[in-house]
């Protein structure tokens, strides 16, 4: 896709110019390691590599993940059952380079893992290993100093989420400690398929704006159809697809495949 | 009406504690890993706290309803016959089984019921393991005409169903939790999630000193009342402070009830019993700080602290006879309160509690909880190795009742 190779935070923001360029906003499907089993997750973001995603939103199982719903709960915890780890996930992201992935790859899990790990090895070997960013659900901004440090002197982007809750206030101070990109909560809940998106979105977002200027935007939450898709192509920079794309992939790589064309940009 | 001495005092002497600081931390302890969803909620929360404990209308309800309707003050009781038999340190209880429902999860129950109720919202969720707390918590709703949604994981329905019924009859719903190890931790994680969903409307009364904060500080405070009136109380009965202080721990919010009030009196011994299960090692336990195999300091449910958890950083699932103290992580101020060596912590198994029960029961007429007895059974352990004209003072911190199936089937096997 791009003709020098970049990694980390260059490679995040290469990505968002690039779609940028071609008028569009960019997709980062979510998909944890592990599940259905470790080689079928790989067979997997391998192929949706190859439909042509803009980057990846690489789950690191945990067994209390309280921001997420019944499926990534599920996948989640399969992959556990499956023997996933923190290092098998590294691990996992290695093979995936070797394999010709260059999309950016972000690592979203939960902070006791990490902090199990250490913070500075864990971001040490993420990088080692070719991730790009960490994304950690339960780590506020007031939180983040360690890992925020770690990541600087990696290179790599460490994303911090907004909500529909979040205030003026807030989303200042996200504003000001964001990388690579913010993580925008569609709605006020957990993660899983919706039917329809928050009716006050288009508003939330621009409340967002105001205040984050140029720093690009992803949503998730609830995104899940390709109707969903063309419309919040008109609010954002990108957007993450989760539960629906991993259900599809408890029934193989062929279904994963086949969604993730459904809800590329257009 | 005129209000109880002690419960008036101690209402008035709630946030005098130097932790935790702004952030939320006690040391290198507590702060706030959660969701960003949540995060306004809990600031909202803790700006909401402070108000009402400024307000002196709202403490004079709390007081209030802790005298008339709790009954408080909850007596200290001289164990003598368990005192003569252990041939050692006098034995004082804290009755908090004597509370209404049985336990003091109701003075933290009522107080953030009634801070709910001060905000505006309708609709409260919790989390139970024992039940204590989901009793607890619709009893304070029922009393308040708020909704109420108790979590409860499917195996503590189970080896609990006096207090499901309980619930039941209170107009609350219990919603069963089957996920992971179906236990308190799980809970937990659903409580959460409902809140997450529905956190415009709801309001989170926790039942333990964990969680983000506010939580750990706010139940702190409600719980205590428990150190405030056995401190008075064990000064009028014995003339003089206890040399020790003995409480289990789960989340740990009776003993941190009864800690609190005894911090800055040096010479006074505070002992914490966690859940030893089958041995800690058997790794079939709850006690996070007694195996340093598996608890290590971690994040769990939004506070770092110590939890039990393998290599991986997974949470590890626990094991004890008592629900209410089967749970892999520790209220963060304990964690300080042992780190600054100004509490110390220990475990009793299940088979030492089952003892502890039954030799309380037989000897001062009084049937403890499951987790109760477990500090009992510190004090049958250490009271015979102290001085005849030594005081431990143990809080008995809910009644039997509940526990009578568990204890039948354990006894029998």
């Amino acid at each position: 896709m791009q003709d020098v190779i970049t990694h980390g935070l260059a490679a995040i923001d290469a990505m968002f110019a690039q779609a940028k360029a071609e008028g569009r906003s960019a997709f980062l499907p979510y998909f944890p390691i592990g599940y259905p089993t470790y080689d079928e997750s790989l067979a997997i973001i391998e192929s949706m590599a190859a439909a042509g995603v803009d980057g990846f939103e690489i789950g690191i199982p945990f067994s209390d993940p309280l921001a997420d719903g019944p499926v990534v709960q599920a996948a989640t915890q399969k992959a556990l059952e499956g023997g996933a780890t923190l290092h098998k996930c590294l691990e996992g992201v290695r093979e995936l380079r070797a394999r010709g992935v260059d999309q950016p790859m972000l690592l979203m899990g939960y902070i006791n893992p990490f902090m199990r790990y250490g913070i500075d090895a864990f971001v040490r070997d993420a990088a080692d290993a070719g991730a790009d960013g960490v994304i950690v659900p339960d780590l506020p901004p007031e939180e983040a100093e360690r890992i925020g440090a770690a990541c600087q002197r990696h290179g790599l982007a460490l994303v911090f989420l907004l909500a529909p809750t979040s205030s003026h206030e807030r989303i200042g101070l996200v504003a000001q400690k964001a990388s690579g990109f913010i993580y925008v909560v569609s709605l006020t809940g957990i993660t899983g398929e919706r039917q329809s998106l928050a009716p006050d979105l288009a508003d939330f977002i621009a409340r967002v704006r105001e205040q984050t200027g140029e720093i690009p935007l992803v949503l998730g939450f609830g995104i899940s159809r390709p109707e969903h898709v063309a419309l919040v192509s008109k609010l954002v920079d990108g957007y993450i697809v989760g539960s629906a794309l991993v259900r599809a992939g408890g029934d193989g790589v062929a279904a994963a495949r086949a969604l993730t064309e459904q809800l590329m940009p257009r | 009406m005129p209000l109880d001495k002690s419960s008036t005092q101690a209402v008035a002497q709630l946030e005098s504690a130097s932790v935790p600081d702004e952030r939320g931390y006690y040391g290198d302890f507590g702060g706030r890993f959660v969701p960003e969803t949540l995060m306004p909620a809990l600031e909202e929360l803790t700006v909401a706290y402070r108000e009402a404990m400024a307000d002196e209308p709202f403490r004079a309800r709390l007081a209030d309803l802790q005298a008339t309707y709790v009954g408080r003050p909850t007596p200290v009781t001289y164990a003598g016959r368990l005192s003569e038999h252990l041939g050692g340190a006098r034995i004082y209880l804290k009755r908090e089984d004597l509370a209404h429902t049985g336990a003091h999860k109701i003075n933290n129950a009522l107080g953030q019921a009634l801070l709910a109720q001060r905000m505006g919202k309708q609709r409260l969720v919790a989390e139970t393991g024992a039940g204590q707390h989901g009793v607890a918590s619709a009893t304070a709703a029922a009393l308040l005409g708020l909704e109420c949604h108790v979590y409860m994981g499917s195996v503590d329905m189970a080896r609990q169903q006096p207090n499901v019924f309980r619930m039941k009859l209170l107009g609350t719903e219990v919603i069963p939790v089957e996920s992971g190890s179906k236990t308190l931790k799980d809970a937990i994680n659903e409580a959460i999630r409902d809140w997450v969903t529905n956190v415009d409307s709801t309001f989170y009364l926790l039942g333990s000193a964990l969680g983000p904060h506010p939580y750990p500080m706010m139940v702190r405070d409600f719980q205590s009342v428990i150190g405030i009136e056995a401190r008075q109380q064990i000064l009028d009965q014995a003339g003089r402070l206890p040399d020790v202080c003995v409480a289990c721990v789960g989340g740990g919010s009776n003993a941190i009830g009864l800690f609190n009030a005894f911090r800055d009196d040096e010479s006074v011994e505070l002992i914490g019993v966690e859940a030893g299960g089958h041995g800690i090692d058997s790794h079939e336990h709850a006690a996070r700080f007694a195996d340093p195999n598996v608890g290590r300091p971690g994040v769990l449910h939004g506070t770092l602290s110590f939890v039990m958890q393998d290599d991986d950083g997974q949470i590890m699932n626990t094991h004890s006879i008592s629900a209410g103290l089967d749970y892999p992580s520790v209220g963060p101020e304990h964690a300080y309160l042992r780190q600054t060596e100004r509490a110390f912590y220990t475990a009793a198994t299940d088979d030492e509690t089952l003892e502890a029960l039954q030799t309380l029961s037989r000897l001062e007429g009084i049937i403890p909880a499951l987790e109760s007895a477990h500090a009992v059974a510190e004090a049958i352990k250490r009271a015979p190795t102290m001085p005849k004209d030594s005081i431990m003072l143990i809080n008995l911190s809910g009644r039997g009742d509940k526990d009578l199936d568990t204890v039948i089937k354990a006894l029998e096997a």
